[in-house]
């Protein structure tokens, strides 16, 4: 088992490594960097005044030591000009005796995040922050997605092709069917327009940040939580049949156990081993879900601001950004690997 | 002109519609309510054979939703007929009823045709046995059928990049205020925050996903099966390394990865352009492997073949992936003939790019699970190669998953082509297409729901209808 989280956790960190020099490598590519010089300096620039202002700021360097810096397995960048000495490492401007005085590496390996060109703050601030907001959003989704999601499947799964399975089935098939943002235009539409008059909800969450209320959390919660519960119900619904049809269970039925008991104390902890693999890999589209409706909702998360960095190409923070992503999907992953190892005792044994 | 109402003339139905409709929500909710309260039953028939009138509480409420749901069918069957008749004098749903008339006969007459012959088309004639396969197959093919007429300005009313004054957000049934001769006379569903009329723009959005969505999942198929089949046949390094690949692929989140790949200035670059030589290219490998596996032993034949289909595909290839004026220009400006515009080639590579390495895993599972079968066997002792084995013996016994996944994929791929839309990633700002049309009518939703929802609705429904048609053509290929 040791061996088997250590070989997972260099995997990972390879995988990370890769996608962040992937990420690298496209925003900063030419135009890219071009389009930031603009934004930063002036949208009239010359091309030489383009090409001095990346040469001052360090990005006119070569990909991979510029990787590096980042990185920090390399000495961040200095720039000598007539006013003094400024550099990755270095905050101002300042004289060469006092540049001596900054630390020469500063990448993400001495913690250093970076520097957000679009909010003007430090990365790991923002991230954290942003991260924090995301959390709250995406723990209220579990909470309300996991439960109904596990509720709904198996009672769908517990009697194959009755009456409760025909119609929840069909449910969560429309669940599915529903991307985030059209059931989310369809909330905003229904429950908050002055058209149709049941102001029930706010249709925007920004409030939410500071004073998450019933009336300003819910919609967004149940928008990410309602595309992702059909697909969650529906792996519970066939692992469910697929357990009510196994030989335990017949014979507890001809013994006479009654049928809420055979649900409960019987098929229930075996049908639900594959869910949680389900539950687990459903991560990396909650994340997805989450940046379409904290854009929708105007909820100001980490979703909001991955569309912020990437419309600005704020390189720093993007990359931030991959990371965590990356972080949490891998992450995800190999608990899920673990957990099933757990649950399931016919491979704990073996 | 004056304004339409929604019903017109046979407003006198709505009520009935609207006591049908409660009716059957009532009766779905007892329904399932007995059905959860009451215990199953267990009772065997004895009188089989015999008509027995049913009297249990529960098959009094299957009666009751049986009769409520056919009565609402009935229902909105008339006001489609009554509308295809009486037209724009049955209000906006009997104009609109009218202006997809094409569909309509489109839809009875592949409806009749496969009925009538569906014992002799295979798996397609067997989805007719299914009721949830046929929902989703007339929900799917209705859009494909609007998405071509639509392409052909048969259904539209209206020009859906032209704006109309005095129509700015306007309500349905609009009149026009000075129309010229021969102009349709009303804004059907009304008209958008550039007054510009909202349902032909819908009509026109379903042209945009019918024309990418299906071509970009076959190629996301040709990709993951060209890769899948060997990773999962060989194993060792090379499925190691590949689906270390995909993995690397499937753990970026996909709209950082649009937004990395699908902006104006990277297409500069022209990376999309050399993405799409490298992904355009699998379906000429896979081609290539598959006849050349099969004629190996017989050159003559083997040549034919590959000429015939090679040839004409390599010429659609240098012509995709040439453009003049970018950094891919290889051929004369004689000889490219087809030009496709940088956004739509852009969108279309990068949802490719995302989609294979699911079919990727998908089928690499499948070559792993059936490499073990007997036939296999008896292909490998016949002295097959491997590739043979691999095209000719594994990818037929895996069909029946993949058509399944074939299907829920083209629903996906409309659900990223709409995020990217949402996004404003990609296609051009005044596009018709689906999720273009959400996010501008969204930032309105507070005061006008008209332009928002029509699209959203589509969208919808066509995905709906994908994913019941998978259901189906699951339920029918694992009956036999």
């Amino acid at each position: 088992m040791g061996l088997f989280i250590l070989r997972r956790s260099g995997v990972m960190i390879l995988t990370a490594l890769c996608l962040t020099f992937i990420v690298f490598s496209l925003t900063n590519l030419y135009p890219n960097l071009e389009k930031l010089a603009k934004t930063q300096g002036n949208f009239r620039m010359t091309d030489e005044a383009v090409a001095s202002w990346l040469d001052k700021n360090g990005y006119s360097q070569p990909m991979a030591v510029k990787y590096g810096q980042w990185l920090g397995v390399l000495p961040g960048w200095t720039y000598d000009s007539d006013d003094g000495v400024t550099g990755r490492c270095i905050v101002g401007v300042v004289t060469e005796t006092e540049a001596g005085e900054f630390p020469r590496f500063c990448g993400i390996l001495q913690g250093d995040w970076g520097h957000s060109t679009v909010l003007q703050k430090d990365v790991s601030d923002v991230v954290w922050e942003r991260l924090g907001n995301t959390l709250r959003l995406m723990g209220w989704v579990l909470l309300l997605m996991v439960p109904s999601a596990l509720i709904i499947g198996v009672l769908a799964g517990m009697r194959e092709g009755s009456v409760t399975d025909r119609s929840l089935s069909t449910v969560s098939i429309l669940t599915t069917a529903t991307p985030e943002y059209v059931s989310g235009v369809v909330f905003i539409a229904i429950f908050t327009s002055s058209t149709v008059g049941l102001k029930w909800f706010k249709g925007s969450a920004t409030a939410a940040t500071e004073n998450p209320t019933f009336e300003n959390f819910f919609l967004p919660v149940l928008t990410i939580a309602l595309y992702g519960m059909g697909y969650i119900a529906r792996m519970t619904r066939a692992s469910m049949t697929e357990v009510m049809t196994a030989q335990y269970i017949r014979t507890a039925r001809l013994k006479g156990v009654s049928f809420p008991k055979i649900v409960l104390k019987h098929a229930l902890r075996n049908a639900l081993i594959a869910p949680f693999t389900v539950i687990m890999l459903q991560f990396p589209w909650l994340l997805n879900g989450v940046v379409i409706v904290e854009t929708l909702f105007n909820y100001k998360g980490f979703g909001w601001i991955l569309v912020q960095a990437a419309g600005n190409n704020d390189i720093e923070l993007l990359l931030a950004i991959s990371v965590v992503s990356v972080f949490v999907v891998l992450v995800t992953q190999l608990i899920s690997d673990i957990g099933y190892v757990f649950l399931n005792p016919r491979i704990r044994i073996s | 002109m004056d304004p339409l109402s929604w019903t017109g003339k046979i407003a006198f139905l709505d009520p009935f519609l609207f006591l049908a409709l409660g009716l059957l929500a009532a009766s779905v909710a007892v329904w399932v309510l007995l059905s959860i309260v009451l215990p199953e039953d267990r009772a065997i028939n004895v009188t089989a054979g015999g008509a027995s009138l049913s009297s249990g509480p529960r098959d009094l409420a299957t009666l009751a939703v049986k009769a409520a749901l056919m009565a609402t069918t009935a229902l909105l069957l008339s006001y489609l007929v009554l509308g295809l008749i009486m037209g724009t004098g049955a209000g906006i749903v009997g104009a609109i009823a009218q202006q997809f008339l094409p569909v309509w006969i489109a839809l009875v007459l592949l409806f009749t045709l496969s009925i009538r012959y569906k014992r002799r088309l295979g798996l397609y004639g067997k989805l007719f046995d299914s009721p949830i396969g046929m929902i989703g197959f007339g929900l799917v093919m209705f859009w494909v059928f609007t998405g071509i007429f639509g392409a052909f300005d048969l259904i539209i009313t209206h020009d859906p990049l032209a704006q109309v004054s005095g129509l700015k957000n306007k309500v349905p049934g609009t009149a026009l205020r000075n129309p010229q001769e021969g102009d349709f006379q009303w804004y059907l569903l009304g008209g958008d925050n550039l007054a510009r009329d909202v349902f032909s723009r819908m009509v026109k959005g379903a042209w945009e996903v019918v024309k990418i969505a299906p071509l970009a999942t076959l190629f996301a198929f040709m990709v993951g099966i060209t890769l899948g089949l060997p990773a999962g046949y060989f194993g060792g390094k090379l499925d190691t390394f590949l689906s270390f690949l995909a993995n690397l692929i499937l753990a970026f989140p996909v709209i950082l990865l649009f937004y990395l790949l699908v902006t104006p200035e990277i297409v500069q670059t022209g990376l999309p352009q050399y993405m799409a030589i490298v992904l355009f290219a699998f379906p000429l490998i896979f081609f290539y492997v598959l006849i050349n596996a099969r004629y190996r032993t017989q050159p003559a034949k083997n040549y034919l073949w590959l000429a015939a289909v090679l040839l004409p595909m390599l010429i659609l290839y240098l012509m995709v992936v040439n453009e003049p004026g970018s950094k891919v220009n290889l051929l004369p400006a004689v000889l490219d003939r087809i030009d496709i515009p940088g956004g739509i080639l852009v969108v279309f590579v990068s949802v490719v790019f995302v989609n294979s390495p699911t079919v990727f895993r998908i089928v690499r599972g499948l070559a792993m699970d059936i490499k073990t079968r007997d036939y296999v066997a008896a292909a490998q002792t016949r002295g097959e190669r491997p590739w043979y084995i691999m095209l000719w013996e594994v990818l037929p016994n895996a069909r029946g998953p993949l058509i399944v996944d074939f299907c829920l994929r083209i629903g996906y791929t409309t659900i990223l082509l709409g995020t990217l839309g949402f996004f404003g990633l990609g296609l051009p700002p005044e596009s018709p297409d689906w999720g273009s049309t959400i996010n501008e009518g969204r930032k309105l939703l507070a005061i006008y729901l008209h332009p928002a929802l029509p699209p959203a609705f589509a969208l919808l429904s066509m995905v709906l209808g994908l994913n019941l048609l998978a259901d189906g053509l699951r339920e029918e290929s694992l009956k036999d």
